[in-house]
C-alpha cells in the first residue's frame, strides 16, 4: 500500500464577502484544488509540477495541515499510513507533523524566525519529537547541521539567520526537516529562491538524504529541470486538478496532454539545437473554464474540439500501462508532429 | 533573433563601456563615516554593436542589474567611461541625457512595482510622448493604441488600470513603453524571470519578434542560462564585478573557457533524464559567493576554483581573447592552452572546490591538471595545507602575465 494517497482532495477559500470589485456582489469562492488525486510509495521522490496557481502549494499546506480552518473548507481523503490526515484532530497531526512529516519550503528567510538563533530552532523540533534537552539537544542540532553541509556548525548554532547565506538558510531548514527521519518530506519549491549553482547544491543533497534514509519526497516545483533530475513519478497540474500522471522517462519522452506538451515546448534548452522558436502556449491561467464544464485548459489548448466543453474529462491511459491523462484529446504519436507543425505555424 | 550581418559587428558600436566601476559605500558610527565599499560593478569593459543582443549573465549579487543602471544612466558611474553613439555620456547631467532617454530604454524586472497602480495603461504608454513632449503623428492615444497592439494586447486596454492584467500581460505593457520612443538600444533586466514558463515563452519571443520588426539592439540581463542562450548573439558572463568570460554564443556553450561558466553551465537542471545519464560530469561547485565588499584578491573566482594555483591568488587575470571572438579572464582556461603552464601546484582549497556527480572523471581534459581533477568527494586534504601554508607570505613564484596565449588554437 502506498505511504501517501491522496483521493480527491480538493480545497476551496470562501470568498471575501460581497465586494465593490467584480460587480457580481456574491461572494465567490475559490477553487485552489480540484480534485487532485495521486499516490507517494515509501522512499519515492514524486514530483507535483504547475504554474503558479494551479494548487501545488495548497495541496502540500492541506496534506500539512497549515491551512487555516476558517473560510476554507478541505474536502477528499488524504491517507497517510492509513490514517486520513485531513479528518485528524489537530493534536494528532502535530504529533506527525516534524516527526513523520516534515516540509521545507520556498524562501528560507520567511519560513526561519529572524529574532532566535539557529540553534534553538533546529533544537527546538528534537525537543518536541525526541525528548532531547541541553547538551544532547545541541550535539545532535550541530551533527545535524554537520550532515546538512554547513561547515562550522557550532559557530552556526549561535548564529541569527540572517547571518547565513540563502543556500546556507536554506541547509538549515533541511536539517530541520530531517531531523526526526521523517517518512515523507515535502519540499515547495525548494530551489526556487537560490541560485543556480547552489539549486545544484541542494538538489544533491536532498537526493543523498532522501536514498541515505529511505525517505519519501513530494517535491513541489514549477521547473521541470528539477523534475527530470530528481523524480521517479511526476504529476502536471492544471488549474487545480492533476492532467497527466507518468513515470518521469516516460512523461518527457512523450508528454500525451496538450498542456504537458506545450509546457515541454515552451523552455529554452540547454541541450536542443538553438534556433527553433519557442512554441508557448497562448492565453494566459485566468483563461479558464470551471473543470465541472469541462476541460479547464481548453481555452487556450490548440486541439480543442466540442467535446471538451462536455463535463469533466476522465483520467485515460492512452499511451501506456500507468501514463494517465486527462484529456479526450491527446497528442498521440500519429498527431505529435502534425500538433507540432501547428502550434508553431 | 537571427544572426546578424557579419557588417554590423564591425561597424561603430551602438555602446562602448570602458572600465565601468561602481561602488556603493558602506558606512558606520555616528559620524557616518565610509569604512568601505560594495564593489558591485568593478571594470567592466565592453561594446554593444548596433542590431546584437548581448546577453549578461551570472549569480545574484554578481553586479548584473548595476551595470544595466549604469548604462541606461539611472545610477552614476564611480569610474570608467560609457560612450553612446560616440558621446561620452558617463557623467551627463539630468538635463542634459534627457534627450538620451529617447534612445535609450529599459524594462524592468517586476511587471508588478514597475506600473504606477493608480495610472491607466494609456497614461503609462502615454508618459514617455509627454516627458519627452514628442507629439506622434495622429496623436498620444491613437500610437498608445498601436504600441499595445504591437506587443499583442487590444486597444480597448487604454483605459483599464495595471491591476486588471496578468504577469505577462503587464510586462507587455512594460515593454511597449520602453518602445514609445522608437529606442535604438533596450535594456532588458531580468524581462521575463517573474513570469510562468509558458508565458516566459510569449514574452521571449514577442522580444525576438520585436527586434526583428524594428532592428532594436538589446542588452539583456538575466539569471537563467537557457532563456540567455536563447536570446542572445554575444554573452558575457560576470562574477563578483567582473566580466569573466565574453564570447558569441556558440563558442561559450560548446567550448567554454573560464572554470565558472563551465560550473555554471553544469549546474543547469535539464529537463530531460535520459539526456542526464548520459551526461559524463556534473560540476558541482561547493561553499557561496564571496561578499563583494571584500572580494578575493587575484583571481575573484579562486576561492572557489577547482583548477586554482598560487598565480590565481596573487595575479588578477586580464580579460584577453584567446579565440576570435571569445574573451576569458583566467590563469588556465578550458579548452584553451594553458597561460600560466609553469605553475602546476593547486591550492589545497581548490581540492576541495568542487564535487563531481555521475561517473566521477577527471574535470579538466588538461593533462597535467589531474590532480585537480580528482573526485574531491571523499577525500578530506588533511596533508594538503602543508604543502601550501608555506606559500602564503611569499611573492608569487609564477611570473607576470608574460606568457601571451599563442593565438591559432587547437580544438580540444
Amino acid at each position: 500500500m502506498a505511504l501517501l494517497s491522496v483521493d480527491e482532495l480538493s480545497v476551496t477559500f470562501a470568498g471575501q464577502g460581497g465586494g465593490r470589485g467584480a460587480g457580481s456582489g456574491a461572494r465567490r469562492d475559490t477553487k485552489a484544488v480540484d480534485g487532485v488525486s495521486f499516490e507517494v510509495e515509501e522512499g519515492q521522490v514524486v514530483g507535483l509540477v504547475g504554474e503558479s496557481g494551479c494548487g501545488k502549494s495548497v495541496t502540500a499546506l492541506a496534506l500539512m495541515g497549515l491551512l487555516p480552518r476558517k473560510g476554507v473548507s478541505v474536502g477528499g481523503r488524504a491517507e497517510f499510513d492509513g490514517a486520513d490526515l485531513l479528518s485528524m484532530g489537530e493534536k494528532k497531526i502535530r504529533d506527525l507533523r516534524g516527526s513523520q512529516l516534515a516540509m521545507i519550503f520556498q524562501d528560507p528567510l520567511s519560513s526561519l524566525n529572524p529574532v532566535v538563533p539557529i540553534g534553538i530552532q533546529v533544537t527546538e523540533i528534537l525537543t518536541r519529537h525526541r525528548g532531547l534537552k541541553g547538551e544532547p539537544a545541541r550535539k545532535e542540532a550541530a551533527s545535524l547541521l554537520d550532515r546538512v553541509g554547513i561547515p562550522d556548525p557550532d559557530r552556526r548554532l549561535k548564529e541569527y539567520p540572517h547571518q547565513l547565506s540563502g543556500g546556507m538558510r536554506q541547509r538549515a531548514l533541511i536539517a530541520m526537516a530531517v531531523a526526526c527521519a521523517p517518512r515523507l518530506l515535502i519540499a515547495d519549491e525548494p530551489t526556487t529562491a537560490l541560485d543556480v549553482t547552489i539549486q545544484a547544491q541542494i538538489l544533491e543533497l536532498l537526493k543523498e538524504l532522501v536514498d541515505q534514509q529511505g525517505t519519501a519526497l513530494l517535491m513541489i516545483t514549477h521547473d521541470l529541470g528539477v523534475v527530470a533530475g530528481l523524480c521517479d513519478q511526476v504529476n502536471v497540474l492544471y488549474a487545480g486538478r492533476a492532467v497527466e500522471t507518468a513515470g518521469r522517462r516516460e512523461l518527457f519522452a512523450h508528454p500525451t496532454h496538450p498542456y504537458a506538451h506545450g509546457l515541454l515546448g515552451s523552455i529554452p534548452r540547454l541541450d536542443a539545437p538553438r534556433g527553433d522558436p519557442l512554441r508557448p502556449i497562448r492565453g494566459s491561467i485566468n483563461d479558464k473554464i470551471a473543470w465541472a464544464d469541462g476541460c479547464a485548459f481548453a481555452p487556450r489548448c490548440d486541439f480543442y474540439t466540442m467535446e471538451c466543453l462536455t463535463g469533466t474529462p476522465e483520467l485515460t491511459e492512452p499511451r501506456a500501462r500507468g501514463h494517465q491523462v486527462r484529456c479526450v484529446n491527446p497528442v498521440l504519436p500519429a498527431e505529435t508532429s502534425a500538433g507540432t507543425a501547428e502550434v508553431s505555424s | 533573433m537571427a544572426d546578424r550581418p557579419e557588417e554590423d559587428k564591425t561597424g561603430e558600436p551602438l555602446l562602448r563601456v570602458e572600465g565601468l566601476v561602481k561602488h556603493f559605500p558602506v558606512k558606520k558610527g555616528l559620524l557616518q563615516r565610509q569604512v568601505g565599499a560594495v564593489k558591485a560593478v568593478d571594470g567592466l569593459s565592453f561594446d554593444v554593436h548596433p542590431g546584437e543582443t548581448l546577453g549578461i549573465v551570472g549569480e545574484s549579487g554578481c553586479g548584473k542589474s548595476t551595470m544595466g543602471r549604469l548604462i541606461t544612466r539611472l545610477d552614476e558611474p564611480t569610474d570608467g567611461r560609457i560612450e553612446f553613439q560616440g558621446h561620452d555620456i558617463t557623467h551627463m547631467s539630468a538635463g542634459k541625457i534627457r534627450p538620451l532617454r529617447r534612445d535609450v530604454q529599459m524594462i524592468f524586472q517586476d511587471p508588478y512595482s514597475s506600473l504606477n497602480p493608480r495610472h491607466t495603461i494609456g497614461t503609462i504608454v502615454g508618459a514617455p510622448f509627454k516627458l519627452q513632449k514628442v507629439e506622434p503623428e495622429g496623436g498620444v492615444k491613437k500610437e498608445v493604441q498601436r504600441l499595445l497592439g504591437l506587443v499583442g494586447l487590444s486597444p480597448e486596454h487604454y483605459n483599464r488600470y495595471p491591476h486588471e492584467f496578468s504577469g505577462g500581460q503587464r510586462q507587455r505593457i512594460g515593454i511597449a513603453r520602453a518602445l514609445a520612443l522608437s529606442p535604438k538600444l533596450v535594456v532588458a533586466d531580468e524581462p521575463v524571470s517573474a513570469l510562468d514558463v509558458s508565458i516566459q515563452a510569449q514574452v521571449v519571443n514577442l522580444l525576438d519578434d520585436l527586434q526583428d520588426e524594428l532592428g532594436l539592439t538589446y542588452v539583456i540581463i538575466a539569471h537563467d542560462l537557457s532563456v540567455i542562450r536563447h536570446v542572445s548573439d554575444r554573452i558575457a558572463v560576470m562574477y563578483l564585478g567582473k566580466i569573466v568570460e565574453l564570447s558569441d554564443r556558440k563558442s561559450l556553450y560548446e567550448r567554454p573557457m573560464h572554470p565558472y561558466t563551465k560550473a555554471l553551465l553544469s549546474a543547469v537542471p535539464v529537463p530531460d533524464p535520459k539526456r542526464r545519464g548520459v551526461k559524463s560530469e556534473r560540476i558541482l561547485l561547493k561553499g557561496d559567493v564571496p561578499s563583494p565588499i571584500s572580494p578575493p584578491s587575484g583571481c575573484r573566482f579562486h576561492t572557489r576554483c577547482w583548477k586554482a594555483t598560487e598565480v590565481c591568488r596573487t595575479v588578477e587575470p586580464p580579460l584577453i581573447q584567446l579565440e576570435p571572438g571569445h574573451e576569458a579572464a583566467c590563469h588556465h582556461p578550458e579548452n584553451a592552452p594553458d597561460q600560466i603552464p609553469d605553475d602546476t601546484k593547486v591550492l589545497a582549497s581548490a581540492r576541495e572546490a568542487i564535487a563531481l556527480v555521475g561517473d566521477a572523471v577527471a574535470a579538466g581534459a588538461d593533462a597535467g591538471k589531474a590532480s585537480a581533477g580528482e573526485p574531491a568527494v571523499g577525500e578530506p586534504a588533511v596533508s594538503e595545507p602543508a604543502v601550501v601554508k608555506p606559500a602564503v607570505g611569499e611573492p608569487a613564484e609564477a611570473p607576470e602575465e608574460t606568457s601571451e596565449a599563442p593565438k591559432g588554437l587547437t580544438k580540444e
